[in-house]
């Protein structure tokens, strides 16, 4: 039947992983022309409408540093934990926290001037997020619980606290009923870069932190613990590494980035509370993790992709007349067809000697 | 609190807790098998899409039911190729589920959204559903609150005297020996993977057809992954499977609670209860590791291949 089988290369191939995600793009865009055929659309102008023409214009490539801003910080976030092996969901939760605190206190200062106001916001923000990890933090290093189940029960409780918010407390008096905040007063507001376009400083910010995650994993002593724990922990424990303090740290630094990007989402490109903040750009992340090899600069094209994945989206809805929870279809793909390709990197494909010689073989070789 | 209320709340109680119990037995044969499924979520949705499409193009609730357990199948065909086959990372793998049947779920059903069917009758039991109380509470219910039961039963009975269950947690145990002693692993692994997928699909064909008759983007509210928490919190035994389940069951319905004793509360705060439950339950079941890791089956979330 199957004339092939996997040959498991003496060594991890370098060549493949950095090949892995070209191969899973490739088979993202055959398979979405596939699908759009199936839909009785051209796939070639299809496609063309998801994934180029948004970035015709200066516009569209302001619109995608609009979204590459919350998820290139949300993923930097990410990797430290992934590095560390700490699962963490929760970048979801931590950034509607992030933007929900960071908000909170906009609506506060409402009537305040001066340009103390945003940074105090901004801190806020992040604060809330950070706070958040550390929930996480403390209920996988005090008491063992699993990461992935409680970042995951902490997003959809995030979530509920932000509709509680706008549905009560922090619902605009004057909005009509509708479940919003107030508008945040200027002085609460992300600058734009030019006010043709709604880029905010915001991109700057995931810049920095791409640049300061980069310095850190390959230049100090904390990134290379780190490092060492997610690959090896009987060693990190061996070498003195103090584990528990690794994950506090991970955790906190992913919550304070992801809470970041959440209180410059609200603070920029929104202007207020609403109960759609984040289209899941803490679970986006997660792939753009995976795709850009766990290396800030990857991660910074990999956020280029998911962001356009946003865009391709919308364009699609307006041009197409499709769903846009396209985006979330393209998305899953991409992961999927990633994971598929990384078995290249630890394993070649070869051909069956023989189907009669391998059954009795394999048999045998049971006892390794 | 008067009688009335007390039973309506063990009626909605035992609905639903339903959901939690398919999944979460799905996913217990899957563990025990030594695999990690963490697509539990998007394979829900899969079924709920499917299962609501297929009943409104029919026009058959039971239609839907068969393309939602086929829909969570394919799902965890899926899973089965890359995490057996291709012995990838099981947690990115069942993380990729999700996110996958959360996209393609939404896609499909976007056409459907705000539809409204009739969804599955319940079905009383004769005579036995005419007893004052217990009668409403355990009799009066919709067919597949019975086939929980039923596949309960199954699973109770396989894992304490028949040769299958054996088989499977020799797998999940060691796979190494069992493959030695002539088990074929794969096969045993693949076959527990899609039993999983299909009671993960019938779980969402039970949200969108039984539960609130409707598709909505996201519907499973994380379902999926409670049930997770509910296979470690049940120490992977199917008893104590269908007690958690029903105690998350009474958590979701609080809501219900509070009015009949005359309380306003924000129904989102309400609805943060259940997640707030799964993490001290979390909590409970980590501050006894060493029994958590008795029952833990020795293989789980390792991939393995036969050597060649």
């Amino acid at each position: 039947m199957l004339n092939f089988t996997l040959e498991k290369r003496p060594s991890d191939s370098k060549t493949m992983s950095y090949l892995s995600p070209i191969f899973a793009i490739v088979l993202t865009l055959v398979s979405g022309g596939l699908l759009f055929t199936l839909l009785g659309k051209d796939p070639f102008h299809a496609l063309y409408t998801f994934f180029i023409l948004p970035l015709t214009d200066i516009y569209g490539w302001t619109e995608l540093a609009v979204k590459v801003a919350p998820l290139t910080l949300c993923a930097m976030g990410l990797m430290l934990c992934f590095k560390a092996k700490i699962w963490n969901i929760g970048a979801e939760g931590q950034f509607i926290l992030g933007g929900l605190g960071g908000g909170y206190i906009a609506l506060e200062l409402m009537n305040a001037e001066g340009f103390w106001v945003l940074p105090l916001v901004l801190l806020f923000g992040a604060l809330s997020g950070l706070l958040w990890a550390a929930l996480t933090a403390l209920l996988k290093t005090r008491f063992g619980a699993n990461e992935i189940l409680t970042t995951i029960m902490l997003n959809y409780i995030a979530l509920n606290w932000l509709l509680y918010s706008v549905h009560g407390p922090l619902k605009d008096p004057d909005g009509f009923n509708f479940p919003e905040s107030a508008l945040f007063s200027e002085f609460a507001t992300l600058p734009v870069l030019s006010d043709d376009y709604r880029l905010n400083i915001s991109i700057f910010f995931a810049l920095f932190a791409v640049a300061a995650i980069w310095a850190l994993m390959s230049k100090t002593l904390l990134g290379f613990q780190i490092s060492v724990l997610g690959e090896d922990k009987a060693a990190a424990r061996f070498a003195g590494f103090k584990a528990e303090r690794l994950t506090w740290f991970a955790l906190l630094t992913c919550g304070a980035l992801a809470g970041l990007a959440g209180v410059s989402e609200v603070t920029g490109s929104i202007g207020q509370l609403n109960p759609y903040i984040s289209p899941g750009y803490g679970y986006a992340a997660i792939i753009v993790v995976f795709l850009g090899r766990m290396h800030p600069v990857g991660i910074l094209f990999a956020s280029m992709l998911l962001a356009l994945t946003y865009l391709g989206g919308e364009m699609a809805q307006m041009d197409l007349a499709l769903p846009k929870s396209l985006t979330g279809l393209f998305q899953g793909m991409l992961l999927f067809y990633l994971l598929a390709c990384d078995l290249l990197i630890s394993y070649r494909i070869v051909r069956k000697p023989s189907a009669r010689l391998t059954s009795s073989s394999s048999s045998n070789s049971a006892q390794a | 609190m008067d009688f009335e209320l007390l039973t309506n709340i063990l009626f909605a109680t035992l609905r639903t807790g339903t959901p939690l119990i398919l999944i979460a037995l799905g996913e217990m044969v899957c563990e025990k098998s030594g695999v990690l499924n963490l697509g539990q979520e998007g394979m829900v949705l899969m079924g709920a899409a499917l299962g609501f499409i297929a009943a409104v193009v029919t026009g058959h609730a039971g239609l839907g039911i068969i393309a939602a357990i086929l829909a969570g199948m394919m799902m965890s065909v899926l899973f089965a190729f890359l995490a057996v086959t291709l012995v990838s990372n099981q947690v990115a793998t069942g993380l990729a589920l999700t996110i996958f049947g959360t996209g393609l779920s939404g896609f499909l059903g976007a056409g459907y959204v705000g539809m409204a069917i009739e969804g599955i009758a319940p079905f009383p039991i004769p005579f036995l559903s005419d007893i004052p109380v217990i009668g409403k509470v355990l009799f009066s219910h919709d067919p597949l609150v019975y086939f929980s039961w039923l596949m309960f039963g199954l699973i109770f009975w396989c894992f304490r005297s028949t040769r299958l269950g054996l088989t499977i947690r020799a797998v999940g145990e060691n796979p190494e020996a069992a493959n030695a002693i002539g088990i074929p692993v794969m096969k045993v692994r693949y076959g527990a993977i899609l039993f999983g997928g299909a009671m993960a699909g019938l779980a969402g064909a039970y949200l969108s057809l039984v539960y609130t008759p409707m598709w909505s983007e996201g519907m499973a509210a994380g379902r999926g992954w409670i049930a997770l928490a509910l296979v470690v919190f049940a120490s992977w035994k199917a008893e104590r499977i269908l007690l958690g389940a029903y105690l998350f069951g009474a958590a979701s319905i609080m809501h219900l609670v509070l009015q009949g004793l005359g309380f306003e509360a924000s129904p989102n705060l309400l609805a943060m209860l259940p997640y707030g439950a799964t993490i001290i339950v979390l909590v409970v079941i980590a501050s006894d590791a060493a029994k958590a890791k008795l029952n833990t089956p020795l293989a789980l979330g390792q991939p393995y291949r036969p050597q060649v």
